[in-house]
């Protein structure tokens, strides 16, 4: 597994009037890697990714994306470098196909004046693009013109996944996505975060969900009082201790 | 967790859309339900009277469907993005009085103009209200309508301008087949319909439509710009609106304040008819194109069987009655 | 720029009232009755203003009352049949302690509850144009009588009628009171009964333009042998002559109709329409203008019942035995814009 590191925070501090959302917060995400973020409500994680994906923008510090310093002052900039987030709620429309769903906001037009004079879309290749995105994360489905809402939560969260994952050439950001999903269909998500590491690209996973979180993780980050307070790895640091650390209830030196 | 090799799933996938061909697609849609009781209609008067089923009245069925017609494709667009436009049936007389006025001066084409200009505007005032105001359009377009049906009122004083000129009334004319004339104006209506269907399902913009009135937060976050998408549909629908101006004056060569009264109305029950959800993001031009000709053909075929009018507002009831159970067992049994 | 200019010649026309109900105050010119008096304030409650005949109605009835220097309160029904409004309307006014109501009811009987209430509190209720049901319901009615309207056409449209007549009926919602009367004294004036073998077929308009042509266009579809065409106004006869000339027919068919708008005497003269019953929508307000007057001066009610109005039967193809004018005439004597 590969050592670079591909987005990186250095010092984020974020204030709302008195309230110190991210204080000196740093954050790392290597190449290849799943990084779970973990953390008590209201300890500044979302305010985190929100700055990470440029909803936010933070008062001070740095980020860099490999290696190269950013500074988003939207999401279509930090979508323009790469990163890409899939959502708790189910960011699909689903009146529409999956090929739709995956192509939204992103549409393939006809070359020549098909696509320039009559702006007709080139469906086929559209199409083309979808089937091997799903084939490619092992997405089940009987068809790729299938409409989302034919389709059950799990497998809507999974035509998320993959379009995001289409589009992103850099990060994968994931804001529980499996917070809305019973048990099979979680487990079909987590596998599908795994297939997206295993074709290249490193993920952010944000989860309340510990044992899932130590089933996929490759680092984990917990985030205490608007920074990290820690950054350890699931073989080596038990659930409870590190629930423990997150809550305040121990130190995080006392971890190994 | 190995399953089928990749590339295996990735012919099967497309392979199987394949076979579904452009027939399941339009069968399947929402068209194949109202296109059922289009013929079921056309089959039921055809048999109990004598004069429905004959090419003068076939024609004169699509000749009465357009004005109404027309103004329900406008309102489909706005439908689509889980809009409703209740001024459309005002902005048109608006339209035409203004027409109609400016006409007698002679300038007939600055008049017809003049006329897109006044749809153009209003179509303008809802879009920005409902886009950028986030307004809810029910109660924009409800105040809109108030506005211009007192509107059209003061500038006529209530009376009605007689069209003479040849270009307004043209979309009345048309060429004869066997004494059969298909006006301009039927031509003009399923042209709009193609254009509109062409625009809604083969191009971005179409499927933004259906994605902002499905899902407006999903549509936003990725990066589709809703407001500017709903604004493109209320000037859209605008145009459309001039051209059932047009419609008007042809089909009946006045323009009259206290007409179409309500068109409002009767533009949303051929687009319910026709299959398009009033929740948006479902549905399209053709069905309201059908739904259009049904409600027309309710009400001519029950007037040749000597049934009283009534009848007719309590079968197109029934009829929107079942459409929108349709619509609702359709998005409840999907959404698991 | 048009929108402009109506603008303007309302806030004028506003003015002008304006300042001729303070000339009235100031000289307390008191024209016959005696009552002439800024403290009176009438009501008038009318139909939708969207049809001229009410728009008439209601400034004939209003100028009459400024003439004697009354104040008045406006209402009008948003739709046709729009009651609601009325009645809310009626209750505003009784607030405001008017002396007299004059109503053109959207019901027969709707208002009756609120109209009583306005009686008990000694307020003149006076309806113009259509009737309460029962008729005593209101102090005094002025309005046309339509039946008699009815049978007028009825009567010359059976006098020049072809020896085969194909009767179609174009109608307004039949529970309507002046729609109703005009459709029965249609049948009486031509002597036959609802179902008779020569009607060939009836249909129902919203009085529009645009309704009366799509009504006349599928009963041509199954009866194209339509030579007679009762309409319930001018508006409705305008359609069905559109209907009638797409199809070649015009000059086969006889249309009848009733209203005399100035538009419509237009085309009995320009022989769209064979003959029309001309109403003086006019005449309603001034009438009961006067009869509230009287009623101010010295207690004396107008009597109760139908007060006929007028009828007169607009023609340029006169029949022999019945009474009627030429459209030269009607043009003289019609309402609405010319």
């Amino acid at each position: 597994m590969s050592t670079d590191v591909v987005l990186q925070a250095r010092g984020l501090t974020k204030h709302y009037g008195h309230v110190v959302a991210l204080d000196n917060c740093d954050f790392d995400l290597r190449a290849g890697e799943i990084l779970a973020v973990i953390g008590d409500n209201g300890a500044g994680k979302s305010t985190l990714i929100k700055a990470l994906t440029g909803a936010v923008i933070p008062d001070s510090g740095e980020i860099t994306l490999k290696g190269e310093p950013v500074h988003f002052r939207s999401a279509l900039d930090a979508r323009r470098a790469g990163i890409e987030t899939v959502y708790q709620e189910l960011g699909v429309a689903p009146a529409l196909d999956i090929t739709q769903n995956l192509y939204l906001g992103r549409e393939q037009r006809r070359k020549g004046l098909l696509g320039t004079v009559f702006r007709k879309l080139d469906k086929a290749a559209m199409r083309q693009g979808s089937a091997r995105q799903m084939a490619d994360l092992g997405i089940r489905v009987q068809s790729i013109r299938q409409k989302v809402d034919t389709l059950s939560g799990g497998q809507r969260q999974a035509v998320a996944v993959a379009r995001v994952a289409a589009w992103a050439t850099s990060v994968v950001i994931m804001d529980e996505p499996t917070a809305a999903l019973g048990v099979r269909e979680t487990n079909q998500v987590l596998r599908l975060i795994e297939r997206v590491r295993e074709n290249g690209l490193p993920v952010v996973l944000i989860s309340h969900n510990m044992p899932n979180v130590w089933e996929v993780a490759d680092r984990i980050h917990i985030h205490r009082l608007g920074r990290r307070i820690a950054l350890v790895e699931p073989g080596s640091t038990t659930m409870e201790e590190a629930v423990a650390v997150m809550t305040g209830a121990k130190q995080p030196e006392a971890l190994a | 967790m190995t399953s089928a090799p990749p590339r295996e799933t990735e012919a099967v996938l497309l392979q199987k859309e394949d076979r579904a061909g452009p027939w399941r697609t339009a069968l399947s849609s929402q068209t194949a339900g109202p296109l059922a009781a289009l013929v079921l209609a056309v089959v039921i008067f055809s048999a109990t009277t004598d004069s429905f089923l004959n090419p003068g009245n076939l024609s004169l069925i699509a000749q009465q469907s357009v004005v109404v017609g027309t103004l329900a494709l406008g309102q489909t667009l706005v439908i689509l993005t889980a809009g409703i436009d209740l001024s459309n049936g005002a902005i048109m007389v608006l339209a035409s009085v203004v027409i109609g006025n400016l006409a007698t001066d002679g300038n007939v084409f600055g008049a017809l103009l003049a006329g897109l200009a006044v749809c153009l505007v209003l179509g303008l005032l809802n879009g920005v209200l409902v886009s950028q105001f986030s307004l809810p359009p029910f109660i924009v377009t409800l105040g809109v309508l108030s506005v211009l049906t007192a509107a059209a009122r003061l500038y006529t004083d209530s009376q009605s301008y007689p069209i003479n000129s040849e270009f307004l009334t043209a979309l009345n004319g048309g060429p004869t087949f066997g004494g059969v004339t298909i006006t301009y104006g039927v031509m003009l209506w399923i042209g709009l319909t193609a254009i509109l269907g062409y625009a809604l399902t083969q191009t971005a913009w179409g499927v933004r439509v259906y994605a902002v009135g499905d899902n407006p937060r999903a549509a936003a976050l990725t990066g589709i710009k809703v407001k500017r998408v709903l604004l493109s549909v209320y000037l859209t629908a605008a145009v459309v609106y001039a051209f059932a101006a047009w419609q008007a004056l042809g089909r009946t060569p006045t323009a009259d304040p206290s007409g179409y009264s309500t068109a409002n109305l009767d533009s949303i029950t051929a687009v319910v008819i026709g299959g398009t959800s009033l929740f948006g993001g479902r549905g399209g031009v053709v069905g309201t194109l059908i739904g259009a000709l049904i409600v027309t053909v309710l009400a001519n075929g029950l007037t040749q069987a000597g049934i009283d009018s009534l009848y007719q507002q309590v079968a197109t009831g029934i009829l929107v009655v079942i459409a929108v159970a349709v619509d609702h067992f359709v998005r409840t049994r999907q959404t698991r | 720029m048009r929108i402009n200019r109506v603008a303007a010649a309302g806030l004028a026309a506003g003015i002008f009232l304006t300042a001729t109900a303070c000339g009235s105050d100031d000289s307390d010119s008191s024209s016959g009755g005696g009552s002439g008096n800024s403290d009176v304030t009438i009501g008038i409650v009318e139909l939708n203003l969207s049809n001229p005949f009410f728009g008439t109605l209601q400034k004939a009835t209003e100028a009459a009352a400024t003439a004697k220097g009354w104040k008045t309160m406006k209402a009008e029904a948003k739709v046709p049949g729009d009651s609601a409004t009325q009645v809310t309307a009626i209750e505003n006014m009784i607030a405001n302690k008017v002396k007299a109501i004059v109503l053109d009811p959207a019901n027969p009987t709707a208002l009756n509850p609120v109209v009583k209430k306005a009686r008990d509190q000694g307020i003149l209720v006076i309806t113009v144009n259509a009737t309460l049901t029962p008729i005593e319901g209101a102090d005094a009615t002025f309005a046309t009588d339509n039946t008699e309207a009815g049978k007028l056409i009825g009567q010359w449209a059976k006098a020049s009628a072809p020896a085969n007549p194909r009767i179609a009926m174009l109608d307004f919602d039949l529970s309507d009171g002046p729609a109703g009367g005009r459709h029965n004294g249609f049948l009486e004036g031509y002597g036959i009964k609802d179902g008779d073998p020569s009607i060939a077929g009836t249909a129902l308009t919203k009085g529009t333009i645009e309704t009366g042509q799509s009504a006349m266009e599928n009963l041509l579809s199954a009866h194209p042998d339509i030579n007679v065409v009762y309409t319930i106004n001018e508006p409705v006869a305008r359609g069905a002559n559109t209907a009638l000339k797409n199809k070649g027919l015009a000059d086969k068919a006889t249309v009848v109709s009733v209203d005399g708008a100035c538009s419509g005497v237009q085309d009995v003269k320009d022989g769209i329409i064979g003959a029309t019953a001309m109403q003086f929508p006019s005449k309603m307000g001034q009438l009961a203008v006067e009869a509230i007057d009287k009623y101010l001066a010295d207690g004396t009610k107008p009597t109760a019942g139908l007060n006929d109005s007028g009828t007169t039967l607009i023609t340029d193809k006169p029949v022999d035995g019945l009474e009627s004018q030429t459209s030269e005439w009607g043009l003289q004597n019609c309402w609405g814009e010319k």
